[in-house]
């Protein structure tokens, strides 16, 4: 009797755990045929863009009024962007598919630039059809080996889930279709970017200046890096200092250095040039739990650092406080012309008002002694091209990094449209308008909204 | 006569003197005695904005951010009072501002407490200013433990909303909650360096879920509650700290799988991470 029981007991339950199994088993299915849908449609979907950019592309190249070829570039610039999300929905982040996204990259700024110039005043030029040409070619291979993908992809029913599998597990070694395929349109990108040739200004769009090229000075030891460090922390005493040089795969020459004091538990980081020994960034990190000086006394002690660490003429133009931290944004005032290239900022502490946090990164990129040009358009000549709705509050002269990646001599004006506050800059010289911003509001706390 | 006029001179002064001393103890009550300037947040500031309001020349939200809107503002009313215009509320401005408007403080910490909608314009009575929130809404739970500043809005970056910050602090913190500070400042400043370069998606979400970029994302970590650390780490990132010397990259030598991510040039080792270009 018991012994029936008991097996009919473990007959319900081996059926019942293999009726659980069976449906856990189906709902993953169902989830890895939705990722795999999920990989699928953005491949298939980059193929169609790529094949789609290829036929834009060549038709603009046989336009020749501006009517029709500024909304046929307009195009190409939103079908590359496209393309790109496509290539960013994919599992590539573990190869080297850098060229074919930079490729892509380039069409939609080469692309978006020329759209945007009034192409009566200012015809494509001869080297610019030429790169609209070798841009042609380009996405023809391209569009070729991604077709050739496709094909294999849907007549051996390849699964992208596959692919995800083998690059996590870094086991490259093994066949994987879709890896080679995508391999070969890499190498075949390597070839164009290598070899084209975009005018200036557009490399400098992609490229930021990623060495401090402007600084001066002797190399400095790693004994020198440590000095530094505590003449710029004001820590004294029984401090562990490690320095350590930068890595090889780094653009420009730094030692990082790390100071702890274990009395008052700080740990603070800086990176400094080795070129001339200059404060890179620094982090002091601690814990501040108080406010106990306002912002305006925590900017005072902000620029009285500045001013005992050698960097002059500089003037605060942002403030802002996180809970009990200020922070202070600097930039270079030569002759009463604000230099946003060269901007500092400075985090204090609002318990104590000691500088928790520096960072000179743009500033020794930028900084440089430069010649103020003089401005051709008075301050009325300058207004007369601003938007006659914005009520202008204040005005100066700047220099900015415009968006072609050049450096301009501005006059800047600070406006009110109802609540929301301008920054706009119009050309000095030229009288365009080189940018306008609409600076940000205070954003409410929605937890309260609620 | 002579010792009556000094009498009455003397009168005259303790009085003057004493009045002084009235009116100028008011307005110390009023303010604390910091300095105000823009980006400052807390009650000096909601202070400010409701007696700017209160004599027409703030018409923003009170919402305790010296903002753009107050800064204005404040010009506006120096401009009228013939004080120097710098745009601080400083010792004179904000006694002037004291003696020409008046403020109700439990009133007006009442309503942002409450997360009502109001404004503090002189001429009408305050209650009728009040949109109180629809009657659906649900109470907000008293004072969070970790609010310190009495504020109905808050600073944020340039470009970055606070629930962009919130979902980089999930990524920072899903990441590398073990790391120290500067490690933490480090992973955020690598996917801001991302959203700059042209191989990589342009938005914060592009590129936190771009598939197989983040294992905290593919393990599903990152939907940690993050700390306020790893909000801090993401704001300084924001504000232009970058640790890794424009890294684009990095890796866990101990765990990393994939070969490709040791041929990137490396630019430097923070924590357990190597950072590469």
């Amino acid at each position: 009797m018991l012994r029936s029981i008991l097996i009919v007991v473990l007959v319900l339950a081996v059926a019942g755990t293999g009726y659980w199994g069976y449906q856990e088993h189906q709902e993953k299915n169902a989830i890895l045929v939705n990722s795999e849908n999920n990989y699928q449609r953005a491949f298939h979907d980059l193929s169609y863009q790529v094949d789609l950019l290829h036929d834009k592309i060549g038709t603009s190249l046989a336009m020749n009024s501006r009517k029709s070829l500024s909304p046929a570039l307009a195009d190409v610039w939103r079908i590359s962007s496209e393309a790109n999300m496509d290539v960013g929905q994919l599992p590539l982040s573990l190869m080297a598919f850098n060229k074919t996204e930079e490729f892509l990259s380039n069409i939609g700024s080469f692309s978006y630039k020329t759209a945007v110039r009034d192409l009566d005043k200012e015809p494509l030029t001869d080297k610019e059809y030429k790169n609209l040409q070798s841009l042609y070619k380009q996405s023809n291979i391209i569009q070729n080996e991604l077709r050739k993908v496709q094909y294999l992809v849907l007549k051996n029913n390849l699964r992208w889930m596959d692919v995800e599998l083998a690059l996590a597990s870094g086991d490259e070694q093994q066949d994987n279709t879709i890896i080679d395929g995508f391999k070969t349109v890499e190498n075949k990108s390597v070839g164009y970017s290598e070899k084209s040739d975009f005018d200036p200004t557009f490399t400098s769009m992609n490229k930021r200046e990623n060495n401090f090229e402007h600084i001066k000075g002797k190399q400095i030891s790693k004994r020198e890096a440590a000095a530094i460090a505590k003449k710029y922390t004001g820590l004294q005493g029984n401090i562990k200092t490690k320095v350590e040089s930068n890595g090889k795969g780094s653009d420009f020459e730094f030692y990082s250095v790390s100071l702890s004091d274990n009395q008052t538990k700080s740990q603070v980081n800086m990176d400094i040039t080795k070129k001339g020994g200059y404060p890179i960034w620094l982090i002091n990190t601690r814990d501040v739990n108080t406010t106990k000086i306002s912002l305006n006394k925590a900017s005072n002690s902000a620029a009285k650092f500045l001013k005992d660490n050698g960097f002059s003429s500089l003037e605060l133009y942002e403030s802002a406080q996180y809970d009990n931290v200020g922070v202070f944004n600097f930039v270079t005032n030569q002759d009463g012309v604000r230099i946003y290239p060269d901007s500092i900022r400075v985090k204090i502490a609002l318990d104590n008002g000691k500088v928790i946090g520096f960072s000179a990164d743009d500033y020794l990129k930028g900084h440089r002694e430069r010649k103020i040009e003089k401005a051709d358009l008075s301050v009325q000549e300058a207004k007369a091209n601003i938007n006659p709705k914005v009520q202008i509050m204040e005005d100066r002269l700047a220099y900015i990094t415009n968006d072609t990646g050049d450096e301009v001599l501005c006059r800047e004006f600070l406006g009110v449209i109802g609540e929301d506050t301008y920054r706009i800059f119009i050309n000095a010289k030229s009288g365009q308008e080189e940018k306008v911003e609409k600076l940000q509001n205070a954003e409410p706390i929605y937890e309260q909204m609620i | 006569m002579k010792g009556m006029a000094s009498i009455v001179k003397k009168g005259l002064f303790i009085f003057l003197v004493s009045f002084a001393v009235i009116s100028g103890g008011s307005n110390a009550k009023a303010f604390t005695n910091q300095v105000i300037q823009r980006g400052a947040v807390g009650d000096d500031v909601i202070e400010l904005q409701a007696r700017l309001q209160n004599i027409g020349y703030y018409r923003g939200r009170i919402d305790g951010v010296f903002g753009w809107g107050t800064y204005w503002a404040l010009r506006n009313f120096q401009k009228a009072y013939r004080l120097p215009i710098d745009g601080l509320a400083g010792t004179t401005t904000k006694n002037k501002l004291a003696d020409a408007s008046n403020f109700n403080r439990a009133f007006v910490h009442e309503q942002i407490r409450k997360g009502n909608e109001f404004t503090y314009y002189g001429g009408t009575p305050i209650e009728k200013q009040i949109k109180t929130k629809p009657a659906g809404a649900k109470k907000r739970a008293p004072k969070s433990p970790g609010r310190k500043v009495n504020k109905a809005a808050t600073n944020s970056p340039a470009g970055f909303s606070q629930n962009d910050i919130q979902l980089l602090a999930n990524a920072v913190y899903g990441e590398s909650r073990g790391e120290p500070y500067i490690g933490q400042v480090a992973v955020a400043a690598v996917i801001l360096n991302r959203l700059e370069s042209p191989v990589f998606p342009h938005s914060v979400s592009g590129v936190i879920f771009e598939p197989g970029a983040f294992t905290a994302v593919a393990d599903g970590q990152i939907w940690l509650t993050p700390n306020e650390r790893a909000k801090e780490a993401v704001i300084d990132a924001i504000n232009g700290w970058d640790p890794t010397g424009n890294a684009l990259y990095y890796f866990n030598p101990d765990t990393a799988t994939s070969k490709w991510i040791w041929s990137r040039p490396q630019i430097k080792k923070i924590g357990k991470h190597i950072f590469c270009e």
